[in-house]
């Protein structure tokens, strides 16, 4: 049986005839349809799915499961999505507020959030990613408890926020205080760790697009994230991920939430900078 | 008694099917022995659900991937060529997936008022195998369909990492 | 978790074959996959899903764990008068999930 290798430049279907440009632009399309129909106005800010030599995971799957991303009802990840807007209108804590008391429509109010994320917190001198400011705004201004990392509730948020940004480019800032953690989350990925000995960079960058066993690797970009995995059947964040590839090579894993995880996410967010946030995405 | 198959599957071997089997450098547990459908399980299977009924081949088309990136959610539609009128229409349609532990998938019960016999859902496949339709109609015939799919990263015997 | 999701068609002609689609969160837990410590994940499904219109049963399935995570159903009736349209989700423990959707048939 002939297998179609996922590459942009693969071999079109016989009886077919695609060009790049054509899947850009339909990806394009299909993008714009999705946030058009989200009621998000995106015109002329809309993001390919690759950007100069850095491709978002959507280009390494199948078309059934680009189809499932790009579907506004059967998407799996909008269950979540659906689960954090009817939070985001709940109230907690003594002060009876609700994160919308504070910060009305998301949709207007969250707009590009995500694609400034993990950023320099100056409170605490070091970085903060999305989880941590939800938790942050829940203490500080709800008197509410935090909620666990991955627990439902908190990805839930975390993807109703990251929803408000789809479609738009990825855009950390890694100069000025946040430096030093970005170069700490560049070491972490190129450091070998394990009983592999495998650092992030030997998949994500050299072997990125080859094959392990029956998967194609990825470049490892983090624009989709939370996903919707189907390894895990369930919606995870970047950490969990970062905690599921350290265990993959045998390596123990930072606790969800550790600083070393959040300077990776910032690396890796830069990593991945220009490509669109396609939260939830849907991958492997 | 054997259940006709419409197009030809390609079985693979087992040394293939375990090529086949495996993801990124996670180990791959194979349940229990014994853990997988035995041909004669999904005969039984069938048997009980519809009888000693011949099914005809024809009629009934399944549109699922040739080729599935991981088996844990693949799209299945299963559509039945029928006017759908009170002398001629879908009682039921079985799905079964003999390549798993458990060969029946579902069944759905349909009836005049579905208007089209048509269903649209998510699999979560094992290995790669064939993949059959039933649809019982209400002249008590049975008319069957089947497509086979290639999985390359099956569900079911992966271990839950808990991470 | 989050409410069921359907996609019913608000207003129908009288006799027009809708579709109607439904997602539910729930992980669907096959009894055959293991934990980390090698133990067995018991069974956890929602085994049964019906539609009714106006009382009346129109659709219903039997899902077995080949059923993906997070179940997804799309399947056709006949808009026959308006009314409510209710879907209900069993499990294995007996819980029910349920949603409705009105439709208005001209």
């Amino acid at each position: 049986m002939q297998l179609r290798p996922r590459l942009p430049w693969r071999e079109p279907a016989p009886g077919r005839r695609r060009s790049s440009t054509g899947i850009l632009a339909g990806l394009l399309v299909l993008l714009g349809a999705a946030c058009t129909g989200a009621g998000l106005l995106l015109a002329g800010e809309l993001s390919p799915y690759t950007v100069e030599d850095r491709r978002s995971g959507y280009t390494y799957l199948s078309e059934e499961n680009q189809r499932l991303q790009d579907d506004d009802f059967a998407n799996p990840g909008l269950l979540w999505v659906e689960h954090g807007r009817a939070l985001w209108h709940q109230a907690d804590g003594p002060t009876g507020t609700s994160c919308a008391s504070c910060h009305g429509d998301a949709a207007a109010s969250m707009r590009g959030v995500r694609t400034r994320y993990p950023r320099f917190d100056p409170q605490r001198g070091k970085l903060i990613n999305l989880e941590q400011q939800i938790n942050r705004c829940r203490e500080q201004r709800m008197q509410a408890l935090p909620y666990p990392y991955e627990s439902e509730a908190l990805l839930a948020l975390t993807t109703f926020v990251g929803w408000q940004s789809r479609g738009l480019p990825v855009h950390v800032s890694i100069d000025g205080p946040a430096q030093p953690f970005f170069e700490a989350g560049r070491a972490f990925y190129i450091q070998r760790r394990g009983q592999l000995d495998l650092a992030c960079t030997h998949c994500h960058d050299q072997y990125a697009g080859q094959r392990l066993r029956g998967d194609v690797i990825s470049q490892g970009q983090s624009n989709g994230f939370p996903i919707y995995r189907h390894t895990w059947q369930t919606l995870g964040s970047t950490h969990r991920m970062f905690a599921w590839c350290n265990t993959s090579v045998r390596a123990e894993p930072y606790p969800l939430g550790a600083d070393e995880y959040v300077n990776l996410e910032l690396f890796v967010a830069w990593r991945g900078r220009g490509l669109p946030v396609e939260t939830p995405a849907v991958r492997r | 008694m054997k259940c006709t198959i419409t197009r030809q599957t390609a079985l693979l071997s087992r040394r293939a099917l375990l090529q086949w089997l495996g993801a990124a450098g996670m180990l791959v547990v194979l349940g229990p022995a014994g853990a997988w459908a035995t041909p004669e399980a999904v005969q039984q299977a069938i048997r009980q659900l519809i009888g000693t009924r011949e099914p005809q081949p024809g009629g009934v088309t399944l549109r699922l991937p040739k080729i599935a990136e991981t088996g844990n959610s693949v799209p299945l539609t299963v559509t039945v060529d029928s006017p759908m009128t009170p002398e001629d229409h879908v009682l039921r349609i079985h799905v079964f997936v003999e390549g798993n532990p458990e060969p029946v998938a579902a069944t759905y019960h349909l009836g005049l008022r579905a208007g089209k016999a048509e269903i649209s859902t998510r699999l979560r496949l094992a290995r790669s195998q064939t993949v059959l339709a039933l649809a019982e109609m209400r002249d008590s015939s049975v008319r069957s369909g089947a497509a086979s799919i290639v999985v390359t990263l099956g569900a079911c015997v992966e271990e839950v990492w808990g991470n | 978790m989050a409410e069921p999701r359907v996609r019913v068609p608000s207003t129908a002609k009288q006799g027009e074959i809708i579709e109607i689609k439904t997602l539910i969160s729930h992980p669907m837990e096959t009894g055959h996959s293991r934990d980390v410590y090698g133990r067995l994940i018991p069974r956890h499904i929602i085994h049964t899903f019906t539609c009714t219109y106006n009382g009346e049963e129109v659709f219903r399935a039997d899902w077995h764990p080949a059923m993906a995570a997070n179940p997804y159903l799309a399947f056709y009736t006949v808009a026959t008068e308006s009314g409510r349209l209710r879907f209900e989700w069993i499990d294995d423990k007996g819980t029910v999930y349920a949603t409705e959707a009105e439709i208005t048939v001209a």
